[in-house]
Parts: C-alpha cells; sequence; structure tokens
C-alpha cells in the first residue's frame, strides 16, 4: 500500500510542477482585476488597455524589459507582490509612509487631485461639513480610504468600502450612497460615461493632506529587488525625457498628469 | 468566451486532482498506519469546517509561497506558479477532502468477499486496486463524486475573489465595462446553469454504464 | 497489513489519546501553535477585537436568520414538489434547480449590483418605503443566503416527505384529523426528523457561505480579516485566525445539533 501512496504523491507532485513552470523568466507587472479607466481597463477582447499599460509598455520597452501584464485582487495586490506572484505593481498605487513600510516603490510617475462626486439634484461640496451625515463610498485600502477615514468619519453617517472603485460607483448610479470619493481623474471617466452622465457631477476636490495622500502614484516593488527598482526609475526619466511620455498622455488627458515636479523621497 | 473555458478547465482539473487525493486520502484513511490516518482525519476535518474561500485564500498566498520557499531550500530555481495550476491545485485540495469521504464510503460498501477472493488469488494491492477496488467502487461512489463535480464547477466562481480570470470575474468585468450589471450576471447564470443540467445528463448515462451487471436501484431497495 | 490495522483498531478504543504517535502529533500541533503565537506578528489584536467581536455577531446573525427563513420557505418547497400538482411542483422543481446550479456569488452579485443598475431607471423606488432598506447591503445578503439554503433544504425536505410512510398518514386520518392537523401533527414532525441529520450539514455549509457577503460591503467576520489584512499587509495571520474561528464556530454548531439530535427518537418510520 505504501508504493501506491508514493506513486499518488509522486504523480500530484510531477502534475503541479509541469502545470507551474513557465518558460522565460518576465517581469510579471500587477495591476487590479478591475476596469479602472483611464488608466487600466479590460478591453472587449479581455487585453488590458489604458494609459498606465502604455506607460510601463513604454518603460519596459525602454530597459528592454521583458513585461507581462498579470491581473490580481486589488485588495490582495500587496501580498501578491510579496509573495512574488507579481514583481511589480502598476495600478494607480499612491506613494504612502504605511505602504513603504511593507513595499518600496519608484518615483512617482503621475500625481492628481482627488475629488468627490454625487448625485446631480444634491447640492453640497468636499468639506467635512458638507458631507454631514451622508453616507461616503472608497475603495478599500486605498489613500482614499485612510483619508475619508481621518477627515470625514467624525461627521459623514457611514463610510462604505467597496473592493473596486467601479462597484462604488455603481452603488452611488444606484443611490445607495450620497457621495464617493476617489482620484479626479478616475471619476472624470465615470461622470464621462452614460451612467455617470445621467446621475452625478463632480462636487469638488478634497483638501490636500500630504501625509495621507501622498507625493503621487509610484510603481511598487519588493523591498530587495533594488535593481529593478533602479530600472523603473531609469526607465520613467527616459520616457519623461526623450517626449515618449506626453505623447501617450496627450492621447488621454488634455492636461500634464505627472503634476508638479517634487522630489520624491 | 474565455472565462467558462477557463471555469471548465479548473473545475476538471481540480476534480482530477481532488480524485487522485481522494483515492489516495480514502486508502491511507482504510488500510494506512495509525499516524497516516490521523493526519489525514485533520485533514478533512479542517478542510469541511473552514470557508472555502477563506481556504482559497489561505492557500492561494500560503501554498505558492510555501512551494518555492522548499524548493529554494533545496537549492532548486523557484517556480513560477501560474493562476491556474494555483487554482487548480487549492479547489483540488479542497475537493480531496470531500471525496476522500466519499470513496471511503463507496470502498466499504464493496462487498468484503470480492476483496479477499482477489487477495487469494494473490493480487499486489495496486493490482487490486486496478482491477477490483476502483471498478467494483465506481457504482457507489458516482452519486457522491456527482455531486463534487457540481460544487467544483460552483466554487470555481469564488476563484474571481482572489482576481482569477475565470467565468464569475471576467463577467464583473464585462459588467463593470458596459454598466449592464444585471444582463451579464443573469447570462453568467444561465452559462452555469447549462453547465450543471449538462453534466447531470452526463452523469445520469455515466451511472448507469457504471451500473450495468448489477441490479437496478429500484430492485436493489 | 490488515492484521495490524485490526490490532491497532483495538489499541484505539482502548485508550482514544494516550498512544505514543498521538502524543507526537499533539506535541508537534502544540509546537506549531506555538510557534505560530511566538513567531508571527500579532500585535494588531487590541486594535481589532472589538470590530473583530461585532464581525462574529454579524456573521453568526446573518447564518440563523437565513436559515430559519431559508427553511420556512424550503417547507413548502419540498412539499410542493412531493404532493402538489403539476402547477405547484414545477415551479418549486425549477426554482430548486436554478439555485442548485448556479454559484450562490452570482445569484448575490445579480441581486446586489444586477438589481441596483435597474434602480435609477425607476425613480419611484427611491421615494417608496422600502428604500431604507434597499440602500443597504445586509437585506440583499440575508435574501441571497435565505433563497440558496431554501433551494439545498427544498429537495432535502421533498425527500423527506415522501419518505414518511403512507400508513401513518392513512391511520391519522383515520381518526379524523383534519388535513391541516395531520400535516401539523404527523407530517411535518416526521419530515423534519428524517431531514434532521442532513440539516446539520446544510447549516454548517450555510456558515461557510456567509464570507461571500462580505463581495457586497456587508461587514462580516471575513470582512473584517480582510481589513486585517488590508491595513497591516499581513497575509497569514489573519486568515488563519479566521479559520480557527470557523472551525470553532462550525464545531459548536455540530456539538448542538448532535445534541437535539439526541433527544429525538431515533426510531423513525
Amino acid at each position: 500500500m505504501k508504493t501506491v501512496l508514493k506513486t499518488f504523491a509522486a504523480a500530484l507532485l510531477l502534475g503541479v510542477a509541469a502545470m507551474g513552470v513557465a518558460k522565460a523568466d518576465p517581469v510579471k507587472i500587477g495591476v487590479a482585476a478591475e476596469p479602472y479607466p483611464p488608466f487600466t481597463s479590460p478591453d472587449a477582447s479581455g487585453k488590458w488597455v489604458g494609459w498606465e499599460i502604455e506607460f510601463i509598455d513604454a518603460v519596459c520597452a525602454e530597459e528592454k524589459l521583458d513585461c507581462v501584464i498579470t491581473p490580481v485582487a486589488w485588495d490582495g495586490i500587496i501580498p501578491a507582490l510579496t509573495t512574488k506572484k507579481i514583481d511589480l505593481i502598476v495600478s494607480s498605487m499612491s506613494i504612502t509612509d504605511e505602504r513603504k513600510k511593507t513595499i518600496d516603490f519608484s518615483d512617482k510617475y503621475y500625481n492628481t487631485p482627488t475629488a468627490i462626486i454625487g448625485p446631480k439634484d444634491q447640492k453640497f461640496g468636499a468639506t467635512p461639513e458638507d458631507l454631514k451625515g451622508k453616507v461616503l463610498g472608497v475603495q478599500v485600502s486605498t489613500t482614499h480610504a485612510v483619508y475619508a477615514k481621518k477627515h470625514f468619519g467624525p461627521t459623514a453617517a457611514e463610510i462604505k468600502e467597496y473592493q473596486t472603485q467601479d462597484e462604488a460607483n455603481q452603488d452611488l448610479a444606484a443611490g445607495r450612497l450620497d457621495a464617493v470619493q476617489a482620484d479626479s481623474i478616475a471619476l472624470d471617466a465615470f461622470l464621462k460615461s452614460d451612467q455617470g452622465k445621467a446621475c452625478c457631477d463632480l462636487k469638488g476636490m478634497v483638501a490636500p493632506d500630504l501625509e495621507v495622500l501622498g507625493p503621487g502614484v509610484g510603481a511598487g516593488v519588493r523591498k530587495e529587488d533594488t535593481a529593478l527598482k533602479e530600472k523603473i526609475n531609469a526607465g520613467i526619466k527616459a520616457i519623461r525625457a526623450n517626449g515618449k511620455y506626453e505623447e501617450i498622455s496627450k492621447k488621454y488627458f488634455d492636461f500634464d498628469i505627472y503634476g508638479a515636479d517634487t522630489q520624491s523621497n | 468566451m474565455l472565462g467558462l473555458l477557463h471555469s471548465i478547465e479548473i473545475a476538471l482539473g481540480a476534480t482530477c486532482l481532488g480524485l487522485l487525493i481522494g483515492t489516495g486520502g480514502a486508502y491511507g484513511k482504510l488500510y494506512g498506519g495509525p499516524v497516516v490516518r490521523d493526519l489525514l482525519a485533520v485533514y478533512t476535518t479542517i478542510v469541511r469546517a473552514v470557508p472555502e474561500l477563506v481556504l482559497i485564500l489561505l492557500l492561494y498566498y500560503a501554498g505558492t509561497d510555501l512551494i518555492n520557499q522548499a524548493l529554494t531550500a533545496i537549492g532548486y530555481q523557484r517556480i513560477d506558479i501560474s493562476g491556474l495550476a494555483a487554482g487548480i491545485a487549492v479547489l483540488g485540495f479542497v475537493q480531496g477532502a470531500y471525496s476522500t469521504e466519499v470513496i471511503r464510503g463507496a470502498i466499504l460498501a464493496i462487498p468484503q468477499g470480492q476483496i479477499e477472493a482477489a487477495r487469494a488469488y494473490g493480487m499486489s494491492p495496486s493490482l487490486m486496486l486496478r482491477r477490483i477496488t476502483l471498478p467494483a467502487m465506481l457504482p457507489f461512489a458516482i452519486p457522491g463524486l456527482a455531486n463534487l463535480w457540481l460544487i467544483a464547477t460552483k466554487d470555481t466562481a469564488l476563484l474571481a475573489v482572489v482576481g482569477f480570470y475565470e467565468l464569475a470575474l471576467a463577467t464583473r468585468q464585462a459588467a463593470g465595462v458596459t454598466k449592464a450589471y444585471f444582463t451579464f450576471f443573469f447570462a453568467a447564470g444561465v452559462l452555469y446553469l447549462l453547465l450543471s443540467l449538462f453534466s447531470n445528463f452526463l452523469i445520469g448515462r455515466v451511472e448507469a454504464w457504471s451500473r450495468r451487471g448489477m441490479p437496478s436501484l429500484k430492485e436493489a431497495r | 497489513m490488515a492484521n495490524e490495522a485490526a490490532i491497532i483498531n483495538v489499541a484505539a478504543r482502548t485508550s482514544l489519546w494516550l498512544q505514543p504517535h498521538r502524543i507526537v502529533l499533539i506535541l508537534v500541533a502544540l509546537g506549531l501553535v506555538l510557534g505560530a503565537i511566538f513567531y508571527m506578528r500579532w500585535d494588531w489584536l487590541p486594535q481589532y477585537y472589538e470590530m473583530g467581536l461585532l464581525g462574529i455577531w454579524r456573521s453568526l446573525w446573518i447564518l440563523a436568520v437565513t436559515c430559519v427563513l431559508g427553511f420556512l420557505l424550503a417547507v413548502p418547497l419540498g412539499l410542493a414538489q412531493a404532493t402538489g400538482s403539476f402547477w405547484f411542483a414545477a415551479p418549486a422543481k425549477v426554482f430548486c434547480t436554478v439555485i442548485r446550479g448556479t454559484p450562490l456569488l452570482i445569484q448575490l452579485w445579480l441581486l446586489y449590483y444586477g438589481l441596483g443598475s435597474l434602480f435609477p431607471q425607476y425613480p419611484w423606488i427611491r421615494e417608496s418605503w422600502m428604500w431604507p432598506y434597499l440602500r443597504q447591503a445586509w437585506p440583499y445578503g440575508v435574501l441571497a443566503l435565505t433563497l440558496s439554503f431554501a433551494g439545498y433544504e427544498g429537495e432535502v425536505m421533498r425527500g423527506a416527505f415522501a419518505g414518511v410512510p403512507k400508513g401513518q398518514l392513512e391511520a391519522a386520518r383515520a381518526f379524523g384529523m383534519s388535513r391541516w392537523k395531520i400535516f401539523r401533527r404527523i407530517w411535518l414532525p416526521q419530515a423534519f426528523y428524517r431531514a434532521l441529520p442532513t440539516l446539520t450539514g446544510e447549516t454548517v455549509l450555510q456558515l461557510k457561505s456567509t464570507p461571500l457577503v462580505a463581495t457586497i460591503s456587508v461587514i462580516d467576520i471575513f470582512a473584517v480579516s480582510s481589513k486585517v489584512r488590508q491595513d497591516t499587509y499581513l497575509t497569514y495571520e489573519p486568515l488563519l485566525l479566521l479559520a480557527l474561528i470557523y472551525m470553532t464556530i462550525t464545531g459548536i454548531l455540530v456539538f448542538a445539533f448532535s445534541r437535539i439530535e439526541a433527544r429525538i427518537p431515533n426510531k423513525v418510520g
């Protein structure tokens, strides 16, 4: 009987190993497996498109890296990085001190203000008093969730956290939320969609809080992976210098999304 | 639709892996030494008491991490475990616990005389497994295993939560892009339902085939 | 080998826990637990302690409500399939097949996001008395889990109703009991006793389904553990603790049900 067991075990191991081994050693770019236009979203055939995809493709081309897009769940994206399921997070992740305890970041590659949107038929702004008694939706483990808890937590009726930004927008359109706080560009894309046009409009930009919102969006890398970090930084610098960055951005935005030239780190 | 294909692929792989683990597990539980039996009891109890979602999360992150750490520890290159392989392994591990119980029950249901006769002929254990035990237990195991297959097809949806691309996640993304949530979730439900109904039909045929030469169910009662 | 197994079997019955290999296994398990306590990070526990308790309470509440409601729904479903005319049996059968044939996750998302996306087309919904409930997430979770439990248990109840011996019902009729009284005094209790063993399994399965409501923003114990994972970036600790919590609840459930089962006459039919 022992031999039978052993044969099974061996067959199992072989099977798992055979399924798992990949050929080359590409850099796996982790993006959140959710539509987050205009930065990352799957098109009709399931291919990932958007500004951030083109941006990282340009960086990889510049640094001659073999990059593959690997969608993972947003709420598990940092564990996915630390357990080496992915090698780089390129998913509009803001550089924050809290995250820096666990992972490292490249230099920032864009920075945009944070906005609040709400239903058209209600008039309010983006201050804590305005959100008094309102139900505010944010995406989990984002800088916006931290910001909302810190600044709107005391006055808002409830802060609901969603797995994806898209679901928060959806619940705003359905009327289950009174307001949604997120990145202004991502919200702008929603407001321009048919659904967004019908239900909601921009209420205002939130007051800045550098400590929570951070200096901008960077690519997340493992702390020990300094070589990759250097390469990405060099790539960002190169495409900023040779005009590729601007060329890509112009396709999506009519303003400069790089933000002020602050020194990162 | 690519998502449906992935779902079926995972369900198939997980069920096969589950069957392997289940057969090994059932043999271990029935004939293994005391340590093997106790360990298997712990395995089946834990898997059946903890929600699949939690197990999937735990195994998805911990499992691949552990394998890689073990590999680097013995000096091998770390391997890259694809989402498909991880999904199959995780669901197979869960399915294994359930099929262990199903197959154990089925083996116990084989008339003892058949196994004794095989032993009297001097068959080796592996020959006996192949020629006697597995074919003889099949009719007893099929209803339970069919149920497990249906559970497997539905459990693939849970992999959406860890961001693995299969039918449920494909639906969610498509719904998110088009904003037609109701239509897409409804369509996905119909696809899953068709898969179940089609499986039921096939299982009925297989069951009839495996029972050939045996008294029909109604007479047996 | 079989002989060996038989001998060990006898030994196992005489001293269940004190065999050498069991002691070793228990020591190994203890070592693992101690290792987990000392080598993993648990400093987040005090901060999330209250949230965790609230989460457990919510999970249990959802479990209890959906099981009771689901069972109440399962009785007519089972009855309709077991005895009803075609017009009752067919819809019940279709309902059970659909619920059992599709993943709960899809049902949940269809109810929450699917229905939600239809709301803007019907503005009057927001004025109705139902709106305060429709706005929240938990009613959808409760509804989906209730329907799911009813679907699975309805199938069990069908078998249970059909399995009650005809003679009992005929005897009751001979006593001149009214149909309602027969149902209440004879048929339902007998069917219930028959269904009870499966009820344990179904309730445990239901418990294992409750974490799905976390995907529609209900804060149950699973959602709390996800929150801990996201806040602290720890992968294993919150999940391990979560698994332990679910195992404890399962253990308590199984124990409670076995006590209930023991109190019910086991000679049925």
